[in-house]
């Protein structure tokens, strides 16, 4: 771990392929020890490129990436020992046992057997019942679990989960997360993609946002979710209103689903949220109205607001 | 060394073996028994000796040759092939295993295997004709150098192709006439004076009759030509793979 409690430093690194295309441009990311990070970004914009060069699948152009003080190239054995990996794909083996599978993936890693430590993992993920099966006859959900089982089984200290959920039913989501959560709180680090934003919301400590190859935010979640989450309240009027009083032009009001529904987007940081003044300002104005209520944008709307405004 | 990283490539490769048991073993000793059959009968009843040897017995160390090399290019580059396909190959690229390491587990077990079936063979050939080994260390010697460079050779040909076409071309148009052509069945002294020459250019006659040697004293080359070459293309596909693991070709890239 660095000075600065960064146990990943991403320095300078971009990555273009051989046919031209540029992956990764300049991209600077440190992660802490110990934290949840949820790299955001659309398909394409470079999350899987990153994670595949942190954890030596593919080179970089330029740049360098040290883990635990380590650099990724010179001192890969340190590195890579430290990092598991469940990618996006589910590439799982086909005929091999779930049991063999995982002794594989724990051997290929250096360490010696360990019958107990794989036996707590696949409990842990529901599988142990499983353990004797074939891979290919298991279900998606149960091959997302096997992948996510061999990347415990050297028991890492840095896990990487690539879109980890994707095509997994609600419950099995629910089970990760749960697993991810002791993971975290038993002071493994996770960086993690998905697309399912709402669960990077609930789980992640800090937030990174990618597009084109660039990292365009990284920020402690909830200060992004109050500096850049709006607040709305919403109005439902008693009678349809044409337009809006020349007297409420410097509230911003937009009509909502109909004439009969305004918003008045407010910000929660402000000293004067305005509310009051507004609501006083409609009695005059004559317009009344029998409902109000708030609503908070989500991380999804954050994220959707930051790249369309790069795009 | 991550000896328990090697450790689990090459079980992992010699599990497959297991899966298929009965066809890793009852094939060869059927194509064994078939080239008896043919060889044996129909040209043995026309050529009854060769350099002094019967000509079922001379034909044994070809015969083990031709699976050997095409056991060892078979195994590592489906070892490897496969992992690229089905995309688990990502697990062994960020684990902490050496190019040293990784080539060990395919390669070593690629080789294992083809030595084994190699085995096979001469225990088959045996129920046939008289095997006599003359320099049985030589002849493990020969084996396992084979066995180990055309199982790199295999590796390097896994890392290169990229779809199923690519992977059997090399084996079945290449490796299989060259080795067929390179003396398995017949001396090359029993060719016309202009192919002697040419068949010099074939270096799996290198292989064969230095093979051969260890088991009849008899060879179309030198042996210590037929030990150099066979160190040769060692070295040339050691270097070949190392530069694959240096460049990352299709496999970093």
């Amino acid at each position: 771990m660095s000075a600065n409690g960064s146990v990943i430093q991403v320095n300078g690194l971009s990555k273009v392929y051989a046919d031209g295309f540029e992956a990764l441009k300049n991209v600077n990311l440190d992660i802490t020890e110990g934290e949840i990070f949820a790299l955001l970004g659309p398909n394409g914009a470079g999350k899987t490129t990153l994670i595949n060069i942190i954890c030596g699948i593919v080179n970089g152009s330029s740049g360098s990436v040290t883990i635990d003080g380590h650099d990724i190239v010179d001192g890969f054995r340190a590195t890579r020992s430290l990092i598991g990996l469940v990618p996006q794909e589910l590439t799982t083996e086909t005929f091999e046992s779930v049991w063999a599978t995982v002794s594989f993936s724990r051997g290929l890693f250096g360490k010696p057997p360990d019958p107990g430590h794989l036996e707590r993992v696949l409990k842990s993920l529901s599988l142990w019942d499983k353990k004797d099966n074939i891979i290919m006859t298991l279900s998606g959900g149960m091959k997302r679990r096997v992948l996510i089982a061999k990347a415990l089984a050297h028991e890492p200290r840095i896990l990487f989960l690539d879109e980890p959920t994707a095509g997994v039913d609600v419950e099995l989501r629910q089970d990760m997360w749960a697993v991810v959560r002791d993971l975290r709180d038993s002071g493994v680090t996770i960086i993690l993609t998905t697309h399912y934003i709402e669960e990077a919301e609930q789980i992640a400590d800090r937030i990174g946002v990618i597009n084109h190859g660039e990292i365009i935010l990284v920020q402690d979640k909830d200060q992004l979710m109050r500096e850049l989450g709006k607040k709305q309240l919403i109005l439902d009027l008693d009678e349809p209103l044409d337009e809006f009083p020349q007297q409420l032009a410097s509230y911003n009001l937009k009509f909502g689903a109909g004439p009969k529904e305004i918003i008045y987007s407010y910000d929660t940081q402000a000293k004067h949220t305005g509310i009051t003044a507004l609501l006083s300002e409609l009695g005059s104005a004559g317009i009344r109205f029998h409902d109000v209520r708030t609503t908070q944008s989500s991380l999804e709307d954050i994220f959707v607001n930051l790249v369309k405004k790069i795009q | 060394m991550n000896w328990f990283g090697i450790g689990a490539i090459y079980r992992f490769e010699m599990a497959r073996m297991r899966r298929t048991l009965f066809q890793s073993i009852v094939a060869p000793v059927i194509s064994t028994s078939l080239y008896f059959i043919v060889f044996g009968a129909a040209i043995g009843s026309r050529i009854t000796e060769i350099d002094g040897v019967s000509y079922g017995s001379f034909i044994v160390p070809g015969l083990i040759m031709l699976s050997l090399l095409t056991e060892s290019i078979s195994n590592a580059s489906f070892g490897i092939y496969f992992p690229r396909f089905s995309g688990t190959i990502y697990e062994v690229l960020s684990a902490p295993v050496s190019v040293v390491e990784i080539v060990l587990g395919y390669v070593g077990a690629a080789a294992t295997k083809s030595i084994i079936i190699g085995g096979i063979i001469l225990i088959t050939a045996n129920l046939f004709v008289d095997i006599s080994v003359a320099h049985p260390i030589w002849m493990a010697l020969f084996l396992l150098l084979t066995a180990v460079s055309f199982s790199l050779f295999g590796f390097i040909l896994g890392v290169w192709a990229d779809n199923w076409e690519k992977l059997a071309i090399v084996p079945t148009l290449i490796v299989t006439p060259l080795t067929f052509l390179g003396g398995s069945f017949y001396s090359i002294s029993m060719l016309p004076e202009f192919w002697q020459k040419v068949t010099l250019f074939n270096p799996v006659v290198y292989l064969i009759s230095g093979f051969r040697w260890s088991f009849y004293e008899n060879a179309d080359v030198a042996v210590g030509l037929s030990l150099a070459m066979t160190l040769a293309f060692l070295l040339v596909c050691l270097i070949a793979v190392s530069w694959i693991f240096k460049t990352g070709y299709r496999l970093r890239t």
